[in-house]
């Protein structure tokens, strides 16, 4: 598996680290405790096409947000994940 | 079919020619008491638990491919009870148990062999942590010794202790744990199982949930048509969260790869199972001679059953660092498997918020060890419609309790466990 990073190209996966999922959203604080466990402890736990969170440690320091089939590895999408955490707050 | 020497010289003076099946290869009926999904250890040891120790033998156990194809057949065979926190301490050593007497139980040749498990250590802080792990254990009755490093170097002399980085200082050993024959715990488990009755079907995948009008679980929908259950015990780690969300459940699980490997057969080298955690590295000897061994997960979500390179050049470098004649021995195979992670890195054994579900699930990478403990104790839940003493803990609403078992203590990262 090697990963496009839309900064550094093509690099091998050793530069990369691994966050998961993509998909959960921290709570807001008055949320309750059902909100806050679904976020800590539940997963879809995707067999299919996932979107995802990875770090390229190794390279540039970018969080990225890529769409990757976890039944076969391929990759079909990377894009920094920057911004969307403020875009979130925003909404 | 019953196994003794005298079937053995039977067998021998006609050629070996009149050997029988030894399980049952079944079709499906319409209905059953207890419907087992899942074809590997912990289904086919469930389905024996329940006919053998509960009495209840109207059993199918439900392989969508053939028994033993899933992690049964894809672990490192390694057999151990050297856990310490409340929960696991106790549950493993029930399974370590029910490994002693694993071949007389079904009269089956599994292969136990209780050559010693090893974990070294390297600093004063493991030699401390270790210390109490093994005080732990033998509180609770496990066997465990703190070798220090004349002990180590009596047993494997041929380690490198010249180790800048990680000097080995000791060890911690449980003479009892070892390693049992993957594919002959399968095979055991469904003939001692067969011949009590319990239906095996292969080739048979669970495509849905059959439930009544108020959500009882009643069957399910299978590749070979309707069949009927009293109850139903998930037992696919590795699956586990595909198969509950035909149900509706979402789990504490996600799936990883983790990769084994294993090298030419060279001569007896290892006289028991060692454990590199600091470099990430453990290994054993098979009988034909291999080097078995293993690392980390890769650390990323998977159900391809195959890893990557880094994590391979993460496991050899440890291997190189620890044994450094191994660099000359050649790798065999190498494969990976889907691991079942749960959230704190301990299983589950329990009912479901589904009426008529229970869950076997979040095995992690130690399945294997926990084969005939998860199978009595999934067998005592399914009978008794409670949780064995020895899996009270293991409850799946633990994590909105806060009761999580968290042995490594990195929390709610799978890919950390």
């Amino acid at each position: 598996m090697r990963i496009v990073c839309p900064f550094c190209g093509e690099r091998e996966l050793g530069e990369f680290t691994y966050l998961g999922d993509a998909k959960p959203r921290r709570p807001a604080a008055d949320a309750g405790e059902d909100a806050v466990y679904d976020y800590v402890y539940l997963r879809d736990n995707i067999a299919g096409v996932m979107s995802e969170h990875w770090y390229h440690g190794g390279g540039c320091r970018t969080w990225l947000k890529i769409d990757r089939n976890t039944l076969t590895h391929e990759i079909s999408s990377v894009e920094p994940a920057t911004g969307a955490g403020a875009r979130q707050v925003a909404k | 079919m019953k196994y003794s020497i005298f079937s053995l010289a039977r067998a021998a003076f006609s050629g070996h020619k009149n050997w029988q099946r030894t399980w049952r290869d079944a079709s499906p009926k319409s209905h059953y008491d207890v419907v087992i999904i899942g074809g590997g250890g912990h289904g086919l040891a469930t389905a024996w638990f329940l006919a053998s120790e509960y009495g209840i033998r109207n059993v199918a156990v439900l392989e969508k491919g053939w028994i033993g194809s899933g992690n049964a057949g894809r672990n490192t065979t390694i057999i151990r009870s050297n856990y310490g926190l409340p929960g696991n301490t106790g549950f493993y050593e029930l399974s370590m148990k029910l490994w002693e007497r694993m071949e007389q139980d079904l009269n089956y040749n599994t292969m136990v062999s209780q050559r010693g498990v090893i974990n070294l250590y390297h600093s004063d802080a493991q030699r401390d942590a270790y210390a109490r792990r093994g005080n732990t254990m033998r509180i609770n009755g496990i066997d465990a010794e703190l070798l220090d490093l004349a002990a180590v170097k009596k047993m494997m002399p041929f380690l490198n202790f010249d180790n800048a980085r990680f000097p080995v200082q000791g060890g911690l050993l449980q003479r009892r744990g070892g390693t049992a024959r993957h594919d002959a715990v399968v095979w055991g488990y469904a003939h001692a199982a067969s011949a009590l009755g319990v239906d095996i079907i292969q080739n048979c995948e669970v495509t849905g949930f059959v439930r009544d009008a108020n959500g009882k679980v009643t069957g399910v929908e299978t590749s070979r048509g309707r069949i009927g259950a009293g109850k139903v015990g998930m037992a696919v780690a590795g699956s586990s969260s595909r198969v509950a969300s035909m149900a509706g459940l979402r789990l504490p699980i996600e799936s990883h790869v983790l990769q084994a490997f294993v090298s030419e057969a060279i001569k007896p080298l290892l006289p028991n199972v060692m454990t590199f955690g600091a470099g990430h590295f453990y290994v054993s000897q098979s009988d034909k001679g291999g080097l078995v061994f293993g690392g980390d997960i890769d650390g990323y979500n998977s159900y391809a059953q195959r890893g990557n390179m880094p994590v391979m050049e993460d496991v050899c470098e440890g291997g190189m660092a620890l044994m450094p004649m191994i660099g000359r021995v050649r790798l065999l195979r190498q494969w990976g498997g889907v691991m079942d992670m749960s959230m704190d890195g301990t299983p589950i054994i329990d009912k479901t918020p589904v009426d008529g579900l229970y869950l076997n699930a979040g095995w992690c990478y130690g399945g294997f060890k926990a084969t005939p403990g998860s199978g009595f104790v999934f067998a005592h839940l399914l009978a008794r419609d409670e949780s064995h003493e020895e899996a009270a803990r293991f409850r799946l609403d633990r994590f909105r309790r806060g009761a999580m078992i968290d042995e490594k203590g990195v929390g709610a990262q799978p890919n950390l466990h």
